[in-house]
């Protein structure tokens, strides 16, 4: 049913990068008004994993994911994704992306929206009968085949973020970048996705890239990356990260290191004063 | 390994490769999907469609006792019509298009920024074609406008003007954060150039200044255009000139709306 090209990351398109990282920032800055968000960080994201990134709401993740897809504007730093500087052009098909509100057309159906994006994509005559696969399978990803007519706009809060989610599942991206993807959704639904999420990672060997603030996600990932007010606070896996700080939890580790963080500041206060 | 340093100020410097280049797939994919969405919309339609030809029909009746009136005003409006009303659908639809975040999605995609916009204008000039084929019909066969020319030529003129409509809506779009702001735009842009077009009174009977704010304004062209038409049999080399600045106009303003589409945004 998948679109099982590949067991592992790919080498065809990118020579010598299978064993470098799909994302790699230096000193990477983003101003935004005049407000810093993301205050010289560096971190790599490797391939073929699951890497989450969590922080309380406003710490710049989605900033962070505007960048790394090339929306962003104001970025300072190195930013490597997929081996070329982001935002290259030849990453347009590499990378699929789902923002935090569904972006997708109300007024369509959700076949006619996926059909869009699918064209979009991959335009021609030629390339129709595997657009109408793709499409096919990425609505029976997000389970909405029995919905594929309906009107985007006559769906609730959660089936629409599973259309959106849907477009970037279309073609085969190197890497998912997926803002917030299971907010809003029920329990079995949010393991449901889990679990494509998983199978995304280990069949195509893609890599992704996703933000949650419910920090029970992060015992699915295989990395994390917790974030707070701009700056990388860990980057590590999350057994990595309890033993660490001897929490039970991922949650009580990152407050752990919150707590760290916030001494460590007062004491910088103290000596330099 | 390349690395990509930006400097602030310098946005979209990792972009080098030409984004503007058209294909035709995509461009007739985002024109289908246009269109797929007005679909959905039959209301939507009915008004583009029947509007126009409703106030035609009103004002042969307001000109009842002078049918010279209605020639004059009548051959005009054929012009203004197509530019009113995609003026305001296009600008409305960008604006979705850039506040629900599909327009950042699709600039995330190898959509270049010509598509899109080749796209609407497809779109939508497909819809003026109809708009305007109904209303110049209705016009000279159903209520007796008196015209020299060719209808075929009122059509032309017709059809430039709801792409020049389609540009400034696009254009706008950029300046408004909101579907009360972008309505807004109607008399801010539309109705100025209502006014000094021609419409009420000959050009050259207004006051000096206005006459030459008035020469600058594409829908002048426009309404001379149609009156070209309306007098003379055969094509002058005024009705070509007519036709061409609003024609250079559109594209000029497709182009600089184009520019208001930006890949990276703060």
């Amino acid at each position: 049913m998948m679109n099982i090209h590949r067991d592992s990351p790919p080498t065809e398109t990118l020579p010598n990068m299978d064993k470098s990282p799909a994302v790699r920032a230096e000193d990477l800055t983003v101003v935004r008004g005049p407000r810093t968000v993301l205050r010289g960080i560096d971190f790599t994201v490797p391939r073929g994993q699951i890497t989450g990134l969590l922080g309380p709401s406003g710490c710049g993740k989605s900033t962070l994911m505007r960048s790394i897809v090339g929306t962003q504007a104001k970025v300072t730093g190195t930013l490597d994704v997929l081996g070329r500087p982001a935002g290259h052009p030849k990453l347009r098909t590499l990378i699929g992306y789902v923002t935090q509100a569904p972006s997708v057309y109300d007024d369509l159906t959700i076949r006619q929206n996926l059909e869009y994006f699918a064209a979009i994509l991959a335009p021609g005559h030629a390339a129709a009968d595997q657009r109408h696969e793709n499409v096919t399978r990425a609505i029976d990803d997000v389970d909405l085949t029995s919905h594929a007519d309906s009107l985007a706009g006559n769906l609730s809060g959660g089936q629409r973020s599973r259309v959106s989610l849907a477009v970037a599942l279309l073609g085969t991206p190197e890497l998912l970048v997926l803002d917030e993807p299971t907010v809003g959704l029920d329990p079995v639904l949010r393991r449901d996705l889990w679990d494509l999420f998983h199978n995304i990672a280990a069949q195509r060997g893609a890599t992704l890239l996703i933000s949650s603030h419910v920090m029970d996600e992060a015992e699915r990932c295989h990395r994390l990356l917790l974030m707070r007010e701009g700056r990388i606070l860990a980057d590590d896996t999350p057994d990595a990260l309890r033993t660490r700080t001897d929490s039970e939890t991922v949650e009580a580790a990152f407050l752990h290191l919150v707590d760290e963080a916030v001494a460590a500041a007062a004491r910088e206060k103290e000596t330099t004063r | 390994m390349s690395t990509a340093t930006h400097t602030p100020g310098t946005t979209g410097t990792a972009t080098p490769a030409p984004t503007s280049a058209l294909n035709l797939s995509r461009t007739t994919a985002t024109a289908g999907r246009v269109l797929r969405q007005l679909r959905h919309d039959p209301r939507t339609i009915a008004l583009m469609i029947l509007v126009p030809c409703v106030m035609l029909f009103l004002l042969r009746y307001v000109f009842d006792g002078d049918p010279r009136t209605f020639d004059n005003i009548g051959a005009s409006l054929l012009g203004i019509f197509p530019l009113i009303t995609m003026f305001l659908v296009t600008s409305i639809a960008t604006l979705r298009e850039r506040t629900s975040g599909t327009l950042e999605r699709l600039l995330a995609m190898p959509l270049g920024k010509g598509d899109l916009i080749a796209g609407y204008a497809l779109a939508f000039g497909t819809v003026a074609i109809v708009q305007s084929i109904l209303a110049t019909a209705l016009a000279l066969w159903g209520l007796g406008l008196d015209v020299t020319g060719s209808p075929w030529l009122l059509l032309l003129v017709a059809l430039l003007d709801a792409l020049l409509g389609t540009a400034l809506g696009l254009f706008v779009s950029a300046f408004a954060a909101s579907e009360f702001q972008a309505v807004q735009f109607m008399p801010a842009v539309i109705f100025p150039q209502l006014l000094l077009c021609g419409l009420f009174t000959p050009r050259d009977n207004m006051h000096p200044v206005l006459e030459a704010i008035s020469n600058v304004l594409p829908m002048s062209y426009a309404v001379d255009g149609m009156n070209e038409v309306l007098k003379h049999t055969d094509m002058t080399a005024a009705f070509v000139r007519d036709a061409l600045v609003v024609a250079g106009c559109a594209l000029l303003v497709l182009t600089l709306g184009a520019a208001t589409l930006r890949r990276r945004t703060a």
